[in-house]
């Protein structure tokens, strides 16, 4: 049988050389005769070795990484194809203590499987859960992942099974599935590598939703700026629906599950679940107040469960090895894995699968090895733009959705993104308020105005006029926005804005330096601006 | 605006009615005509609002709500360059910087020429390869202002 090579097809992979590397590995097979077979996986995540090529060997699978296409055909001199030595050999891809101090149960199967392989995906345990929830009554399904603890990985931490019941006891004939790919943080791509990497697992997470709350029908809506995974996705549906694991007998049940993609439009509030279903009705993505819960009167005024790409795709193992082995791992009220996201100047940027509890520390130094820049480290801000920064004093905090609460924090997506010595706060803090003004879909004014006047009065603050009024009045600016906006855009600014006054007051107190020049697509003449 | 005379009718009635079935088809069948025109054509603000039995001022209002939708043809290299926290961490100001006085404009606009529009994006998911950039649809990592040159000289190479 010919050995395989892998080479990732992961857009991070992609933006550094991975379709040129293929393509030279094809040519050298070609060139030299050699039995060899090229699979497009999806990415293990440790991005700072991408791309990374993996080869079958009796020994397991060996890495070498970064690859360039240049080193290619030193690689085939080497015979890297029987898993031989080489400058770039990592070793076996399973040892790598980046890899190995993981706990990957969502991300099982990324970077393993072809992602667009149905029988890899039923070979590696793809639909082992919806098996065992086939056998199941909806109320049953819902109880175990109510017993599961896991809880919306998009960022709000709602208890995913509540929100199940809800929809499964609100009587209706048509309700729906909808999940939330609009993964706009900075900082975040776990649901983008779940949808290239392992896409069948989303298919099937959302098709047990749907058995368990009564929904016939799902879509996925997923962001402009994701073309490689909305083009994964529309293909692992299309394969899904040929093999008969979607549509009207849906692995030979006699149940019907229809599922479809949605393109987003390039507008971060979508990302919101209300803005969403306004989005996928055909209209502007402007936040609709609550109450009516989505899970009451949702997308087309039906009862709709929204969850998260990760919140779903963690569905089919909760389902396969029960509630309790998920709510094994974790703490506190913090159950199962949180999928950590490495990001910005971070020397081993990438994807940690980790039970909740670990610090922030332990995440920054022993898996992502410090910054970048090899400068000190200065601030992480986590849980995205609408996320606090930190300083190192608070680099002990687990990572665990009440712990951060505690430190008038966000855990938010699990996004973390580490700063060096040279970030100056007060410019993070303007370009919070800066980009929820960009943002914000005009519904409420707090929001709408106060992120407006809160890049005025920071302005005001970094040109040391009136510092002290002005700061008072930053605050209370800040307060109306918490308590005032209809949703986490406005709602949430302050977070960031807030944290980085408290812990970097120096950076607002510099002497006076031209306007700052962080994010300034305000003025940029977009064509319909 | 040169482009804006491959508006064909009889294509755009055809995309539209591909999609017109699909609930929530708006955004569907805006996608489409931008696909198919790099734009949205002011015809097809009428044209759709009658297809969907909606008000032109209801469609406008969509197509301004997104940033993706044009009101004019890109040029014909589209540069986005990522200008959110991860990549502000790695100096995106500074490749933005160069970029612009390379290509000498600012972003949102596009040269003299027709062959580059460069924009900003907030975020591209490229998030531990920072600085990111997507040329034309694919991505790019650690984009030093070196690449960036790389990037835009092989892109007026092959055009």
């Amino acid at each position: 049988m010919s050995v395989k090579i892998y080479v990732p097809c992961d857009s991070a992979a992609l933006s550094v050389g991975a379709e040129a590397v293929a393509r030279a590995i094809t040519e050298q097979i070609t060139a030299r005769r050699l039995d060899l077979t090229v699979v497009r996986n999806g990415s293990r995540g440790m991005f700072w070795l991408e791309p990374l090529v993996e080869v079958e060997t009796p020994r397991g699978r060996i890495a070498y990484g970064p690859v360039t296409a240049d080193a290619v055909a030193g690689l085939f001199d080497a015979g890297f194809y029987e898993g031989k030595p080489h400058p770039l050999c990592l070793g076996a891809t399973e040892e790598i203590p980046y890899l190995k101090n993981q706990e990957r149960l969502t991300f099982a199967r990324c970077g393993i499987t072809d992602p667009l392989s149905l029988a890899d995906y039923i070979a590696h345990g793809g639909y082992k859960g919806l098996e065992r929830a086939l056998k199941m009554a909806p109320a049953a399904i819902v109880e175990e992942v109510t017993q599961s603890g896991l809880r919306g990985r998009g960022g709000a931490g709602f208890p995913t099974g509540i929100k199940w019941r809800t929809v499964l006891n609100t009587p209706g004939e048509q309700k729906y599935i909808v999940c939330n790919a609009d993964e706009g943080d900075s900082g975040t791509y776990a649901d983008r590598m779940i949808m290239e990497g392992d896409p069948f697992v989303l298919i099937e997470g959302m098709t047990i939703a749907g058995f368990a709350a009564g929904a016939s029908s799902g879509y996925i809506y997923i962001r402009s700026e994701y073309p490689h995974a909305f083009r994964t996705m529309k293909r692992a549906i299309a394969l899904a629906y040929e093999n008969g694991y979607l549509g009207a007998n849906v692995a030979g049940s006699g149940k019907r599950f229809d599922l479809d993609v949605r393109l987003g439009a390039g507008a971060y509030i979508c990302g919101e679940e209300t803005s969403m279903l306004e989005s996928l009705e055909g209209k502007r993505g402007q936040i609709r107040p609550k109450p009516p819960l989505p899970a009451i009167e949702g997308l087309f005024g039906k009862p709709t469960v929204i969850n998260n790409v990760i919140s779903l795709a963690t569905v089919p193992i909760i389902l396969e090895k029960g509630g309790a082995f998920y709510r094994d791992f974790g703490m506190g009220r913090s159950r199962g894995t949180l999928t950590i996201q490495l990001s910005g100047n971070i020397k081993h940027g990438g994807l940690v699968e980790k039970a909740f509890g670990l610090t922030l520390r332990q995440a920054i130094y022993d898996f992502g090895g410090g910054t970048f820049s090899g400068r000190p480290f200065r601030a992480v801000q986590v849980g995205g733009p609408l996320g606090a920064y930190f300083p190192e004093s608070l680099l002990d905090t687990p990572l665990d959705y009440e712990e951060f609460t505690v430190k008038k924090g966000l855990l938010g997506h699990g996004g973390i993104v580490v700063f060096d010595d040279t970030v100056d706060l007060a410019k993070q803090a303007r370009f919070a308020m800066e980009f929820c003004a960009i943002e914000s879909c005009g519904k409420c004014t707090p929001c709408r105005i106060g992120s407006t006047r809160g890049v005025e009065v920071i302005d005001k603050i970094i040109a040391h006029q009136d510092r002290t009024a002005n700061l008072q009045l930053l605050d209370e600016l800040c307060e109306l926005m918490l308590d005032g906006s209809l949703c986490a855009l406005g709602g949430l600014t302050p977070y960031p804005v807030l944290s980085a006054v408290r812990h970097f007051p120096e950076d607002f107190d510099k002497p006076a330096v031209p306007p700052a020049t962080v994010g300034n697509r305000a003025q940029e003449t977009h064509p319909w601006r | 605006m040169g482009q804006t005379s491959t508006w064909d009718l009889e294509r755009a009635l055809s995309r539209i009615r591909e999609l017109e079935h699909l609930p929530g088809a708006l955004l569907p069948i805006l996608h489409a005509l931008q696909d198919e025109f790099g734009s949205i054509h002011e015809e097809a603000i009428p044209l759709v609002a009658e297809t969907l039995n909606l008000s032109k001022a209801d469609v406008h209002g969509v197509v301004s709500f997104y940033h993706d939708f044009r009101h004019s043809p890109p040029g014909r290299h589209v540069l986005r360059i990522c200008r959110a926290e991860a990549c502000q961490s790695m100096g995106c100001e500074s490749l933005v910087n160069h970029v612009e006085k390379r290509l000498g404009v600012k972003l949102g606009e596009t040269t003299p020429d027709r062959s580059f529009t460069v924009e900003s994006v907030y975020c591209l998911g490229n998030c531990a390869l920072s600085p990111s950039a997507m040329l034309d649809g694919r991505p790019y990592g650690r984009v030093s202002p070196q690449v960036a040159d790389f990037l835009i000289d092989s892109a007026r190479r092959h055009s």
